[in-house]
């Protein structure tokens, strides 16, 4: 075999958006010998494309802000199903993780006394949100990235991790291929980091980029790690519809927690007709109310507009199937009647600029179309709230691909301070394992040879069809049948599909050779993107009620007893294995702020 | 299932909705352009094409992309001859019934097809002092006002794209520069962190002598393609000619710079803005 290019190290980030880059500078302050190994060129992980901000309880403009008050947001956010601990370290820790970009040199927008400005959003009960206008994850990224940069952290650019070696139950590295010349990598690491975001590219209309095929939760699953709350998949309400070709591109929160009201095709505020009774007592039930709350926080309750992201995309999704949306299958969003010209091009110029450029559109003058796209996953691989360590020893896993931190539902703006606050915690943690072991973990040349024959598998058969097709009809399927709304005869067919879809991704083919060939990487990412649909769809088959990102039109309530687990998949015998587990208690204290009212 | 060559048939749609791209094609060892005739569909962007191509006629054409809407610069390439974002170029920019031509960016080798090596970018990067940031104030926090890091942001709003060194005629044309030249989008970070209000190095020395600051004649032609309408010119690259000259003739001049800036929270200034570039505008206030 010509091909043994390894490399050795202490910690192995995978992922190089804000969670990998934080976990990595993390591990290497901590004396660790880090690499991270990255599918794109450093610095264009999807991170870059987080608009809104970072939630963290500084209490800049609301001194009256508190971590238990974000506690408290987020737990109702997540529909009380998210990890009580996870939620607790998130809240308490984000702030200290803002101001340590700012020493790293992020410029935020700043108050009149020159501190860091926060924005309202979504659920958030309190202005919180960290930002830099509407480009909040370019400036985290770049950040992060001159960090690491700094600290002399080995990066491997375009390099795709295949799968995870083991040795006995210990994690022992990865094998992976670079994107440029088809050649295969080892690496060989004490630890390793999972920081590779979600699982979108599994949907047809998305938010998210290529990048984005479930790379992590895949290879945690067949390392034999955990994974939760794979039936929660957040569909942020606002994307572009129109024209069809950025269908699903994100329109921030920020436009409404800025001033911007949703209208449908007749100019009615519909959301005041989809306010949850759970939410009732804390939402504003008059458009004078609404208005009124965006000055005075003290004597009006806050714009049914900015109820959470699950509830907003219901909303929307249902004004549209009732005919009243807008004429290209979306409703309107206005900030223009809002505010003056220059007051949105200042606090939204990457939205101005993406719908002028990119539609036509100049959103100073009118309303925009939006509608609902993938966005997020908020179920992810099980993880220790503390340590972000996974069930396999050695693996650690961070940001969007660990589960528990939302719950059911993630709340905008905790997605930023997620990377940061448990990217930092996993780096610690791997870092800590990898100098408790004196030597590398045993490399099986046998596994080795295992995921790279079966990544070549593609080239020697002939005839088969191209991973596009494959691709564009799982994308169709999930869309269709496990999307915003879920049926049981629906997943059912959805299980199916993905099944027949499975056979014939074992069959599929690749023209051309080794070098920078996408077909080929593509044929590779289906792997990931099948199994992770699976996962998501047979949970969503379990799980017989409606709560946060997950809806079920056969089970439209939501249901306390199921309000109680959550649900576990792991794989068993060349199949997966789905069970239930009661939620860990919360402890009596947090107990309390979550059921106070306001 | 590939239609590598001229005129090979796209998928089936009316012929007014068919395009010819003309793509470059190859590796190191060389290449051609070919042409591949595909159907568009209403406000589609060049790359929306490219994709369309790949996934009917040419699985394994070689492109660089991710987000998809103009914030992550890594599509760069040239269409027609000019520097673009194969994401934010609109179809509908070019004539109907014309081909439209994509090639590789120049300035840089080619891995294959559309991708080029960049690293020279980053192994820049690297060489770049980070940012030395003074202490922190009694409570823990920095004050910055807004027209303090109006012009940093300006800076950070750079997707680093690479069309800035794709263009300069310093890297475009004088390959053996890049030992020794930074290129627009290295000055645009070295003149962040010289203007940034807590950062309290001095890489003067470094732009003067080994990142070939005055190679630069200030042709704009960076400015020019930058997506993202930084000044890269007037804003970034100017006034650090302006400081390094500072530096070696009048000390006094850039001590004081220093020196005032470091003295805690005071009153917004507009010292940093460089000559051409637009005085600070005030920054968002609080919630409307």
């Amino acid at each position: 075999m010509p091909e043994q290019e390894t490399h050795c190290l202490d910690v192995l980030v995978v992922g190089a958006g804000g969670a990998g880059l934080r976990a990595a500078i993390e591990a290497r302050t901590e004396g660790a010998r880090t690499g991270i190994v990255c599918k794109s060129l450093l610095g264009k992980a999807h991170t870059v494309m987080a608009e809104g901000g970072i939630a963290a309880s500084m209490g800049n403009v609301y001194p009256q802000d508190s971590w238990q008050v974000h506690f408290r947001d987020t737990m109702r956010g997540g529909k009380l199903v998210n990890h009580w601990r996870m939620a607790q370290i998130h809240a308490q820790e984000a702030p200290a993780r803002v101001q340590e970009l700012e020493e790293w040199g992020a410029l935020f927008d700043r108050t009149a006394d020159g501190r860091i400005l926060q924005r309202d959003f979504g659920g958030h009960r309190y202005a919180r949100l960290a930002h830099v206008g509407d480009r909040t994850g370019l400036e985290m990224i770049r950040t992060l990235q001159h960090r690491a940069v700094a600290l002399d952290i080995e990066v491997f650019m375009e390099c795709t991790v295949l799968a995870l070696l083991l040795d006995g139950g210990h994690v022992a590295g990865a094998v992976g291929y670079w994107r440029d010349s088809g050649r295969f990598v080892t690496f060989r690491a004490k630890a390793v980091v999972l920081a590779t975001g979600g699982i979108g590219r599994a949907y047809r209309v998305t938010s998210n980029s290529w990048e984005y095929s479930g790379d992590g939760h895949a290879l945690a699953l067949w390392a034999g790690a955990e994974l939760i709350d794979m039936e929660f998949v957040q569909f942020h309400p606002t994307a572009m519809v129109w024209p069809p070709s950025v269908r699903g591109i994100l329109v921030t929160e920020g436009v409404r927690g800025d001033g911007g009201v949703l209208l449908n095709r007749e100019g009615r505020r519909f959301m005041f007709d989809y306010i949850p009774p759970a939410l009732a007592a804390e939402t504003a039930d008059t458009e004078e109310e609404a208005d009124r709350w965006y000055l005075d926080r003290a004597g009006a309750r806050r714009t049914p507009d900015l109820l959470p992201r699950d509830e907003v995309a219901r909303a929307i999704n249902s004004e549209i199937k009732a005919g009243r949306g807008s004429p290209h299958g979306g409703v309107f969003l206005d900030i223009a009647s809002r505010h003056d010209a220059a007051y949105i091009r200042r606090r939204l110029p990457s939205m101005y600029q993406q719908f002028k450029e990119l539609a036509d559109v100049d959103i100073t003058a009118g309303p925009m179309e939006v509608g609902p796209t993938c966005h997020y996953v908020m179920g992810g691989v099980r993880v220790d709230p503390d340590t972000a360590a996974t069930t396999v020893p050695g693996l650690y896993a961070a940001g969007e691909v660990a589960g528990g931190m939302h719950g059911a539902n993630r709340l905008g703006g905790n997605s930023l301070g997620d990377l940061l606050v448990f990217g930092r915690r996993a780096g610690l943690a791997a870092a800590a394992h990898a100098a408790g072991l004196a030597t590398l973990p045993a490399l099986d040349q046998a596994q080795v040879g295992a995921a790279t024959g079966a990544a070549l598998a593609p080239f020697e058969r002939a005839g088969g069809e191209t991973p596009y097709g494959i691709h564009r009809h799982l994308q169709e399927t999930m869309q269709a049948l496990v999307g915003i709304v879920r049926t049981r005869e629906e997943l059912c067919r959805a299980l199916e599909e993905i099944a027949a879809l499975s056979q014939r991704a074992a069959k599929v083919a690749v023209a051309g050779n080794r070098r920078y060939n996408p077909g080929w990487h593509l044929a590779l990412d289906l792997g990931p993107l099948l199994v992770v649909s699976q996962c998501v769809a047979t949970a969503a088959l379990e799980r017989r009620e409606s709560r946060g990102g997950h809806t079920r039109d056969d089970y439209p309530l939501a249901d306390p007893d199921w309000g109680r687990v959550n649900l576990v998949v792991r794989r068993h015998e060349g199949g997966l294995w789905l069970r239930s587990e009661p939620l860990p208690e919360v402890p009596s204290e947090l107990r309390q702020l979550l059921e106070e009212s306001r | 299932m590939t239609h590598d060559e001229q005129g090979a048939p796209g998928t089936i749609a009316p012929a007014e909705q068919c395009v010819t791209m003309r793509l470059w094609r190859g590796d190191p060892g060389g290449g051609r352009l070919l042409d591949y005739r595909v159907s568009t569909g209403e406000g589609e962007v060049v790359l929306d094409v490219i994709h369309r191509v790949q996934a009917d006629l040419a699985p394994d054409l070689a492109v660089r992309w991710n987000c998809k809407a103009g914030k992550c610069g890594s599509c760069s390439a040239e269409v027609n001859g000019r520097p673009r974002l194969l994401c934010m170029t609109r179809m509908s920019l070019f004539p109907p019934g014309s081909a439209i031509t994509v090639t590789p960016l120049r300035t840089f080798p080619i891995i294959k097809d559309l991708v080029t090596d960049v690293s020279f970018n980053f192994e820049m990067a690297r060489r770049v002092p980070p940012l030395a940031p003074r202490p922190r104030e009694a409570d823990g926090t920095y004050r910055m006002y807004q027209a303090d890091i109006v012009r940093g942001q300006e800076f950070h709003r750079c997707i680093e794209c690479f069309l800035c060194q794709d263009v300069c005629h310093v890297l475009r044309d004088h390959q053996d520069h890049k030992a020794d030249f930074a290129g627009p989008r290295l000055f645009i970070r070295y003149a962040d962190l010289e203007m940034h209000p807590l950062d309290a190095a001095d890489r003067r020395p470094l732009l003067a002598e080994q990142m070939g600051l005055s190679l630069c004649n200030i042709t704009k032609c960076c400015t020019e393609v930058c997506p993202e309408g930084i000044r890269i010119t007037d804003n970034a690259i100017i006034p650090l000619k302006e400081r390094v000259v500072d530096a070696y003739f009048d000390p006094v001049a850039w001590l004081g710079r220093k020196v005032l800036r470091r003295r805690g929270p005071r009153a917004p200034s507009r010292e940093d803005a460089g000559p051409g570039g637009r005085p600070p505008v005030g920054g968002p206030g609080p919630a409307p």
